[in-house]
């Protein structure tokens, strides 16, 4: 027995120990929802049973609550992608210290637990929104969740953006310009096109981040209900298959989003690869 | 409405000290040209309404006034702005000493659950990080492309979960007739149910599933970026593992390190949705107290006071650690 044969042994120990960290729980949770007995039970199995799913499409405030859910992840994603676009512009034309302030500013609300966000944003609203008088109109837990979860939100897609804006080549920039074309020429035909696939996966990742929020959205949501606050009564309440159900729902959907978001972020991937292997076909062919 | 007064003026000095910072800065670029000559009227309206909003509107202003308000007293709105509004720093002494006019006992209750919060995060931090360290490095150097697209993937399913939810499966699973309680009599481990929920144990194993991901992504792309050679190298010349490790892997990915740390200790204090799942009844966490300030008791200064002292702790913490790891801010926001 060598050494190599025992490192690769406790390796795979190791892989397979955490995976089932990992994985263990959602299936066994993802088996209760398929049992029989009223309480989510694992074994030993009493009968497979379909009840909790259609319990589950049954529960209007479930629905009322996917449904509010659906509107302010759209929305956060939205407003999210527009801000966060802005920001990481701004952020090249800054140098120096403005710059390093800047990101200060712009990166904070990552580092700043969801709770006092949603705090925050419940007292300011409450009374910025009063001398406004729009108390009735914006006062309301769905605005203020979006105000709430795009702050930090924002700064996720800033940074996604920033990281493919680095990778920016202003050469084509100065072409656009040499050839005759304005700033917001450049801007429309030649930055945004470049962008498309950072804004697409940043849309994406500021959606589920807002579906799934609960911290900050605890606070700001007031008198609404999204998915994951009537989810958190129910489980406070007591336990229940439906919930499993959901569960399974949830994390069979989260699957098939994860392989959409991968099959983009891997198609991006491989078009870089492409332009960069054509850049080097063509430099070659150049020095030749 | 002199809370907002207050508010505005703050907000106000931001703006100008960034405006200030543009126009006299000493490593300014010659060349640059102005702002709306650069970017177009419309382009420019843009860029500045877009990060103008978000930061002011949904991010300073807010903030700024949390903090003006937790230096007041809860009032009914008809006496909000009148005499009685004055400044005040009762509700931190509430959080200390339990009362708003003797400084005799602390407030052990709040002042103890805050400090377990605090030294429980960091030890499931530190925890987090021994059980994603391996995994990371494996994806990064050792494994073959194929595997680690299967590894990915593996990965990303329990990601996009919500909290909530994977706390309820902790809760069927750790139940006290639960499946793993099943497991371990049925295997003759323990004879008596072990009680995982009311002892916390479920909380603080649930806390550490959580945030596995949250550390694994930056520290897999840290130890990826480093050279391949440089370990082989080490090898060659002797070095034992755990000297490659130590001195050669570590050293490199200590920005992945810093961020992933910095994230998972952050979410670890803040979490809101595990703790209301998984608490036993003698739970210690710091969070529910918070919530329980504004909804229970809807007395929104104190609440507020109470997040601020919890934002503080976290920030000191982090800049203390980055400090001593000799990290900038920039290097682990990436």
């Amino acid at each position: 027995m060598n050494a190599r044969f025992v490192t690769s042994r406790v390796v795979i120990f190791y892989l397979v120990l955490f995976f089932i960290f990992l994985l263990g729980p959602l299936a066994v949770m993802g088996v209760t929802a398929f049992n029989t007995p009223s309480y989510p039970q694992v074994w030993p199995i009493e009968g497979l049973t379909l009840n909790w799913f259609t319990e589950l499409f049954q529960d209007q405030e479930m629905l009322e609550g996917l449904r509010t859910s659906v509107i302010i992840g759209l929305s956060v994603a939205v407003l999210s992608v527009a801000m966060g676009l802005a920001g990481a512009l701004v952020m090249t034309q800054l140098f120096g210290t403005s710059r390093s302030y800047y990101y200060f500013l712009v990166v904070a609300p990552v580092l700043i637990p969801g709770i006092v966000l949603g705090i925050s944003t419940v007292v300011f609203w409450r009374d910025f929104t009063g001398i406004l008088g729009m108390r009735s109109t914006l006062y309301n837990g769905t605005v203020l969740t979006i105000l709430a979860q795009s702050s930090f939100v924002s700064s996720y897609c800033m940074l996604i953006i920033l990281a493919r804006l680095q990778r920016f080549d202003v050469s084509q920039e100065e072409a656009a310009l040499d050839l005759g074309a304005t700033y917001p020429q450049v801007f429309r035909d030649v930055l945004l096109p470049f962008l498309r696939p950072a804004l697409l996966s940043s849309g994406m990742l500021a959606f589920l981040t807002s579906f799934e929020n609960y911290n900050a959205t605890t606070f700001a949501i007031l008198a609404d209900k999204t998915l994951t606050t009537v989810l958190a009564s129910r489980v406070r309440m007591g336990s229940d298959p439906t919930i499993s159900a959901l569960a399974t729902v949830i994390i069979v959907l989260t699957i098939v989003a994860a392989l959409v978001f991968e099959w983009l972020k891997r198609r991006e991937q491989k078009r870089a690869q492409l332009l960069q292997r054509e850049r080097r076909r063509l430099e070659a062919a150049e020095l030749l | 409405m002199n809370n907002l007064d207050t508010t505005f003026i703050a907000t106000a000095l931001v703006v100008v000290l960034f405006f200030f910072l543009v126009r006299y800065d000493r490593q300014r670029r010659p060349e640059a040209i102005g702002f709306f000559r650069r970017n177009g009227a419309v382009v420019g309206g843009y860029l500045i309404l877009g990060v103008g909003f978000w930061l002011i509107m949904t991010f300073i202003m807010p903030m700024v006034f949390m903090v003006d308000l937790s230096f007041h007293h809860k009032l009914p709105p008809s006496k909000v702005g009148g005499p009685e509004d004055v400044y005040t720093l009762d509700n931190y002494r509430m959080f200390l000493f339990g009362s708003r006019t003797s400084t005799e006992s602390l407030n052990w209750l709040h002042l103890r659950s805050f400090f377990a919060t605090i030294g429980i995060s960091m030890a499931l931090t530190l925890i987090t990080f021994a059980i994603s360290y391996p995994l990371a490095y494996y994806m990064a150097q050792s494994a073959k492309a194929q595997q680690l697209r299967v590894l990915l993937l593996l990965l990303i399913i329990p990601y996009w979960v919500n909290d909530i939810l994977r706390a309820f499966s902790f809760r069927i699973l750790m139940a006290e007739n639960g499946f793993l309680n099943g497991i371990l009599q049925g295997i003759g481990l323990t004879g008596q149910p072990i009680d995982f929920l009311g002892q916390n144990i479920a909380l603080y194993v649930a806390l550490c599933y959580s945030h596995l991901l949250i550390m694994i992504f930056p520290l897999y792309n840290a130890i990826d970026a480093q050279d391949h050679n440089q370990i082989e190298a080490a090898r060659d010349l002797g070095a034992p593992w755990w000297h490659i490790h130590l001195f050669i892997v570590m050293p490199h990915a200590k920005p992945g390190i810093g961020s992933g740390m910095t994230l998972c200790f952050m979410l670890t204090a803040g979490a809101v949705a595990t703790p209301l799942v998984l608490g036993g009844p003698n739970s210690l966490w710091f969070t529910p107290i918070v919530y329980d300030r504004f909804y229970q008791l809807f007395d929104w200064p104190q609440g507020a006071a109470y997040a601020i002292v919890l934002l503080l702790a976290c920030i000191a913490i982090v800049f203390t650690v980055l400090k001593l790891a000799g990290l900038k801010l920039g290097e682990i926001a990436k």
